[in-house]
């Protein structure tokens, strides 16, 4: 089995499962509780956040435990967009974010009456810094801007937008590190961030678990009201299982990708070079500012989707776009926003790699593929 | 930028006499423990100056490091060079552009060791100067009092060059001035307490009473996660949890209400001092600022120091509360130390108590009762923890 698709998720690393179950069994006390017990699992809830600030590069009390990205996104962006709507009630953010993100800016839009800023891409899928200075308005109050393409993998110039910000606007900046997190650096502070979502799932963590930065002064609205857990920004019993797996799987990955990054690039550029050799394959991955796991290549005479399946007859498991809309069976539109034709958009394939992969992968993919093109293209003629 | 070596500055060790080469002794053991995950480092001294060869360490850590060691007054990060004007030049001024700010001057103070060197100390001043003041905007020369002081010292072996010097601790190394016992009780003003004597080179061990079920684990937490705050400052410490339960229950029993806090601090300072015995300290520490609490009245102290007549230092005595608060806040010890736990001090507080308590009153009202045998019996039953800077949790194999 080759599983290409650690974009939509990655496997649970086994030391990381066997936290969970420990954890699960041994301390399954309330936090909260005043016993020994309680007092035991605050200790491990505690030293959690601690060790994901430390990765981070951030202070314990900057760390908010979420259920993932998802909910990070919407903590970040309703709550920032609620806690300042005196201030203001514009927000900017890209067409290319996680449906996450773009959604919660439509809400906000609809039902709350925001006006909202989508700021194009150019061909390689990136912001203009000089889009972003010039959408700031004295109401702007946050903008949000990804880090790391889920799609593409291009890498948006983050440490200038947030420049950018700092120096014109009081605009509280989000981002969503989710895809780039282990695998692609980011200053929190140097890069003037004040929200930023991570989730466990994308390094080898659980589903359910997740975090969101929130500086030290930025205000936010809780959308959970409850019993003030989570410095009373998120209610609800902890996860304290989940917490514990979140501060591992993030270790693990960190260690990890010290050691591998610079192999993981290798295999990259040499997957791209196999790739760019076969004919009738189109890479939409730009060759500057790119993440090393993500590689997106449309075969415009062959549909996404019946080459994914030739692909999983063959044990090789890939995806369309993003897992979240793939399913919707539309084109996908991060490619569209770059400009690339309908062809290209209908037939994308993203490949993302993990940590752990090697230049092994290659040859059983690119034959494959070759396999693939050459049958199928006869069939859908 | 490639750094070569950590220079380090004594402050009053300089004049300590005979007694340096003690000093420096002991700075230098408290230096390697601190930086004990760096192993790569040698170290040594000269008889005013310290010098860390960082051997690619990484010099930004072992900075944050330093700024807390007691005894250092400041030190600097050295880059290395060949003994080669054009070397010397650009490294110069590659330093100073690593720091300086607009409408900033600087002056160039050159000791050249090696007579051999072509260039003599005047022309190697003018050189590096004007090399510096040519490729940078908005900085000016000033000869008496510079922003930036930039040394370079000319040695046969290589050049070493030094711009900015980080401000050190100051005091005297930890474990220079003896040892003393402070009793932490899980408030505000103890740890400030234990990191002023740290201050002036006391080593600390910690007593801390502690009374389930009227106190909780979480309190007991607390002072454990208070006294590995204070391990940064001179490495580890022992900390030792008295069981206080029956004397506080015995004291509830047989002493007047408005008395039981003038009971319970005599009976914690006669622990503390048979543990000071038994550990060979030769003081106790206290958090006590003169009129804070009824405790702490001139009054209360006469009529609880008389159980010992061991040295009791008080470093807060006339602190306020507020710059109490303030070095709560430096040291990272504040927001520990307001975890809402009951502690010994704060349970049994009775509604009135004596601010101005008689000694013959309060031995008499002990007297009824064998205080000594529980006293005994409570420092026979400590349980003793060592806290080290880098101390791992019960639970790090989860992580």
């Amino acid at each position: 089995m080759l599983y290409l698709d650690n974009s939509a998720t990655t496997k649970p690393y086994k030391d990381v499962l066997s936290t969970y179950i420990k954890v699960t069994e041994e301390y399954f006390a309330n936090p909260s509780s005043i016993h020994k017990l309680g007092s035991e699992a605050e200790v491990l809830l505690t030293q959690s956040r601690k060790q994901v600030a430390n990765l981070l590069g951030v202070s314990d009390e900057e760390i908010i435990f979420t259920s993932g990205g998802t909910e990070g996104n919407n903590l970040a962006i309703k709550g920032a967009a609620f806690a300042n709507r005196h201030k203001g009630n514009h927000i900017i953010t890209t067409v290319i974010e996680h449906p996450s993100v773009l959604e919660a800016c439509k809400q906000l839009e609809s039902i709350h009456g925001y006006q909202v800023t989508y700021l194009e891409v150019d061909g390689n899928g990136r912001v203009a810094v000089e889009d972003v200075r010039e959408a700031l308005q004295k109401n702007t109050v946050l903008v949000s801007i990804m880090h790391v393409h889920n799609e593409i993998g291009t890498i948006q110039p983050i440490e200038e937008i947030g420049q950018v910000i700092k120096q014109n606007s009081n605009a509280i900046f989000h981002v969503d590190h989710v895809q780039g997190v282990t695998k692609v650096p980011l200053e929190f502070y140097k890069s003037e961030i004040d929200l930023c979502t991570i989730s466990g799932h994308k390094f080898h963590g659980l589903n359910g678990t997740g975090a969101l930065f929130v500086r030290k002064g930025v205000q936010l609205v809780p959308l959970f009201s409850g019993g003030a857990q989570e410095l009373q920004l998120r209610s609800g019993t902890e996860s304290l299982a989940g917490n514990v797996t979140l501060a591992k799987a993030l270790r693990m990955s960190f260690e990890k990708g010290n050691q591998q990054i610079e192999s993981l690039f290798q295999t990259h550029k040499k997957l791209r070079s196999e790739l760019m050799k076969i004919e009738g394959v189109k890479i939409n991955t730009p060759e500057d500012f790119y993440a090393p796991h993500i590689i997106n290549f449309s075969v415009p005479a062959l549909k996404s989707e019946v080459l994914i399946h030739f692909f999983g007859e063959n044990n090789i498991f890939v995806s369309t776009t993003s897992a979240c809309s793939s399913r919707s069976k539309k084109m996908s539109q991060a490619l569209l926003s770059m400009n690339k034709s309908e062809d290209i958009a209908k037939s994308a394939i993203r490949v993302s790699l993990s940590l752990d992969h090697n230049e092994n992968m290659i040859d059983p993919f690119v034959s494959t593929l070759k396999k693939g093109i050459e049958k199928l293209t006869k069939v859908m003629r | 930028m490639e750094f070569d070596h950590i220079l380090i500055r004594f402050g009053e060790i300089s004049t300590k006499g005979r007694n340096r080469k003690k000093f420096v002794d002991r700075l230098k053991t408290n230096i390697k423990e601190v930086l004990n995950q760096f192993p790569a480092l040698t170290y040594q001294a000269t008889r005013d100056r310290l010098y860390i060869h960082l051997n690619n360490e990484n010099h930004e850590e072992i900075v944050e490091k330093l700024k807390l060691v007691f005894g250092i007054q400041s030190f600097s990060l050295a880059m290395k060079c060949k003994s080669d004007l054009t070397d010397i030049k650009e490294i110069a001024l590659k330093a100073v552009k690593s720091l300086y700010q607009p409408n900033d001057t600087f002056k160039v103070t050159v000791k050249r060791a090696n007579k051999q060197f072509p260039h003599d100390t005047n022309e190697l001043n003018y050189q590096i100067g004007s090399h510096i003041l040519i490729h940078t905007d908005d900085l000016k020369v000033d000869v008496k009092n510079p922003t930036i002081n930039v040394r370079v010292e000319v040695r046969t072996e290589a050049t070493y060059i030094t711009c900015y010097d980080y401000k050190g601790a100051g005091g005297l190394p930890v474990g220079s001035g003896g040892k003393a016992v402070l009793l932490l009780s899980g408030g505000i003003d103890s740890p400030v307490a234990g990191f002023l004597s740290l201050k002036r080179g006391v080593e600390l061990e910690v007593v801390h009473f502690f009374s389930p079920p009227y106190t909780s684990e979480r309190a007991k937490q607390k002072v454990i996660d208070l006294t590995k705050e204070l391990t940064a400052y001179g490495g580890k410490i022992k900390l030792h949890i008295v069981p206080f339960t029956k004397i506080q229950e015995k004291i509830q029993e047989q002493v007047p209400e408005n008395y039981t806090m003038t009971s319970t601090r005599r009976m914690m300072v006669k622990i503390a001092d048979q543990l000071r015995q038994k550990q060979q300290a030769l003081a106790l520490i206290t958090g006590e600022s003169l009129g804070q609490v009824a405790s702490q009245t001139l009054e209360s102290m006469v009529a609880i120091n008389d159980v010992t007549s061991t040295p009791i230092l008080r470093p807060l005595i006339t602190m306020d509360k507020t710059e109490i608060i303030d070095i709560a806040k430096k040291i990272n010890t504040h927001d520990i130390s307001i975890r809402p736990y009951e502690d010994c001090c704060t349970i049994f507080t009775p509604a009135n108590p004596k601010t101005k308590p008689k000694v013959d009153k309060v031995s008499r009202f002990e007297s009824f009762v064998d205080f000594d045998e529980l006293v005994k019996e409570a420092v026979n039953n400590i349980e003793t923890l060592t806290i080290t800077l880098d101390q791992k949790g019960n639970f790090e194999a989860l992580f």
